[in-house]
């Protein structure tokens, strides 16, 4: 236990535990009122604030915010009283630690590192990132769920934005913190961090495991045929599937419209595709070319 | 008390400073809302759900909260920092043990700075969860979404400036991520076809140099003091607008 509470009052780590607790307390707040608000639709009451009057600004709101003022003030001023920000050696460059972290909340685009080599850890996937949650309310286009919280309305868009936001972002960021140790390898609370400790895994390539060189030519066009597939069975597959029982939909979503969500999906499926390749058949590269490696 | 309230409110001084009384009849109180250039910010009238806590969290005011504490204490602390190799580390060493409440000054900096980032995201899931991005608030959605990047990125900048093994490393790890950026980066896919080297890609450009050194430090300086927030505080500007103009705090429709 003494790694666990060593690692959890770290100073910095005091501020992952506060957003543990923050974000555990919101999202579950956030489900209760969307699913009590399903519950006034389904008996066709109007839902929360549906009837709310015009209240003056002053004194209601900026007496609410005020309070707020106040309580966050306090809390910070508590925080900085009780924990002081931590202040390492001088820069040192000839001493690289181990394990070298980025900041926090940068931390679950390092464990993407492990999955994928840098280009696309560092730079594409955080582009696409940005760019599909620039998209979403252009892509979004179930009119219903607007200005209230709720569930049943738009089952799908908050069960994908879940998926990003808890999984492969938040709880990243939590595997990051707690989780990785010297070598970023990976250590569990309770365990102490051994520099010595080194763990070789045979990695391998996929088409390796058919017995084709993943560097020689059948292997580069096996490998690229396997990406392709991905992405073009990935972008027929559910336009065929939705022509057959959701011609509508798919008409009002246009082909703009879907393959930009197509792609944005696929993009973030490929990184827990990517997660289990690499974690159970201990696959790292699925395509090897000799400019980049997927 | 009422003399002494007359007293104080029909003079000159008190009068140039509020023009007008706030009184029991609508167009008064929307003066004086109008007549005061931090209540003008709000609306005369909001919706309840503005106001209950339930709804919004407070979270969109409690990270601009979180920014004015971050520019009023870093503003501060740029009276004690030089932005130079030989100086910076030295510089927070002394607000440690020689400027009077340094330690709570840079604690409440940094403290200020993690929890803008997390309340920023749970803003972000806010307004996600209420469909608030949904017709006629897209583009605002998109302001935010650039905001949030900003903070992230004002944070990072940040980190360098203590000159210490943390920051330093973090931002080794950071910018190394630029050498692989595909084309404009010397060890990213394509790059060698047009000509980019370690002297002239992406990383050194961010860096002013191969090496986080001195240069990497001015310009992480430059970048989170002046250029970030500047930039911030214009797309805020532009964030608090287009609330009040797509109407206001969302609601259901």
């Amino acid at each position: 236990m003494k790694p666990l509470i060593e690692i959890i009052t770290k100073p910095d780590n005091i501020a992952i535990v506060i957003m543990i607790i923050m974000v555990t307390f919101f999202t579950i707040w956030a489900f209760l009122q969307a699913f009590q608000n399903d519950k006034l639709k389904t008996s066709g009451k109007p839902v929360e604030g549906e009837l709310d009057e015009d209240v003056d600004t002053w004194k209601p709101l900026v007496r609410i915010e005020l309070i707020i003022t106040l309580v966050v003030m306090i809390g910070l001023t508590l925080w900085s009283i009780l924990v002081d920000a931590p202040l390492e050696e001088i820069a040192n460059p000839t001493l690289t630690p181990n394990p070298a972290k980025a900041p926090w909340y940068f931390l679950g685009l390092q464990e993407l590192l492990v999955y994928f080599d840098p280009w696309l850890a560092g730079v594409v996937l955080p582009t696409l990132i940005v760019v599909g949650l620039i998209a979403i309310p252009y892509i979004d286009i179930n009119p219903k769920g607007n200005g209230y919280y709720t569930f049943s309305e738009r089952k799908y868009s908050i069960v994908i934005f879940s998926f990003g936001f808890f999984i492969l972002w938040l709880l990243l960021i939590v595997i990051g913190v707690f989780f990785r140790g010297p070598g970023w390898l990976w250590y569990w609370p309770w365990q102490e961090w051994d520099h010595q400790r080194v763990v070789f895994e045979p990695t391998t390539d996929l088409t390796n495991l058919i017995g084709i060189d993943s560097r020689s030519v059948l292997g580069f066009f096996m490998g690229g045929g396997v990406v392709f597939l991905y992405f073009a069975i990935g972008m027929i597959a559910p336009y065929l599937y939705w022509k057959k029982t959701h011609p509508k939909f798919l008409n009002d979503l246009g082909l703009v419209r879907y393959t930009t969500i197509m792609i944005l999906f696929l993009f973030m499926m490929s990184i827990p595709i990517k997660m289990i390749l690499r974690l159970v058949f201990l696959i790292k590269y699925v395509w090897v070319t000799p400019w980049f490696n997927v | 008390m009422r003399d002494l309230m007359d007293k104080v409110k029909k003079n000159v001084i008190w009068k140039s400073i509020f023009r007008r009384d706030y009184k029991e009849n609508v167009r008064d109180r929307a003066v004086a809302i109008f007549g005061n250039v931090f209540l003008h910010l709000h609306p005369v009238q909001v919706r309840e759900s503005a106001v209950k806590l339930r709804y919004t969290w407070g979270m969109g005011g409690i990270t601009f909260l979180a920014f004015i504490v971050l520019v009023i204490t870093g503003v501060v602390l740029m009276f004690y920092y030089h932005p130079s190799v030989d100086q910076a580390y030295d510089d927070i060493k002394d607000l440690e043990y020689q400027v009077p409440y340094g330690v709570i000054l840079r604690n409440l900096h940094r403290w200020a700075a993690h929890f803008m980032v997390i309340v920023v995201m749970i803003h972000m899931f806010r307004v996600f969860m209420t469909g608030s991005y949904k017709a006629p608030r897209q583009f605002n959605w998109v302001i935010g979404v650039i905001l949030l990047v900003l903070t992230l990125l004002l944070s990072f900048t940040g980190y360098l400036t203590p000159w210490d093994q943390l920051g330093y490393w973090a931002i080794v790890v950071g910018t190394n991520m630029g050498a692989a950026t595909p084309l404009l980066g010397f060890e990213g896919p394509f790059s060698e076809y047009f000509g980019i080297t370690a002297y002239n890609d992406v990383r050194f450009a961010l860096l002013g140099g191969t090496q986080v050194g001195g240069n990497a430090l001015l310009r992480s300086y430059i970048w989170h003091c002046v250029a970030l927030p500047l930039l911030s505080i214009i797309l805020m500007f532009v964030h608090f607008w287009r609330v009040r103009k797509d109407g206001g705090i969302s609601r259901p429709q």
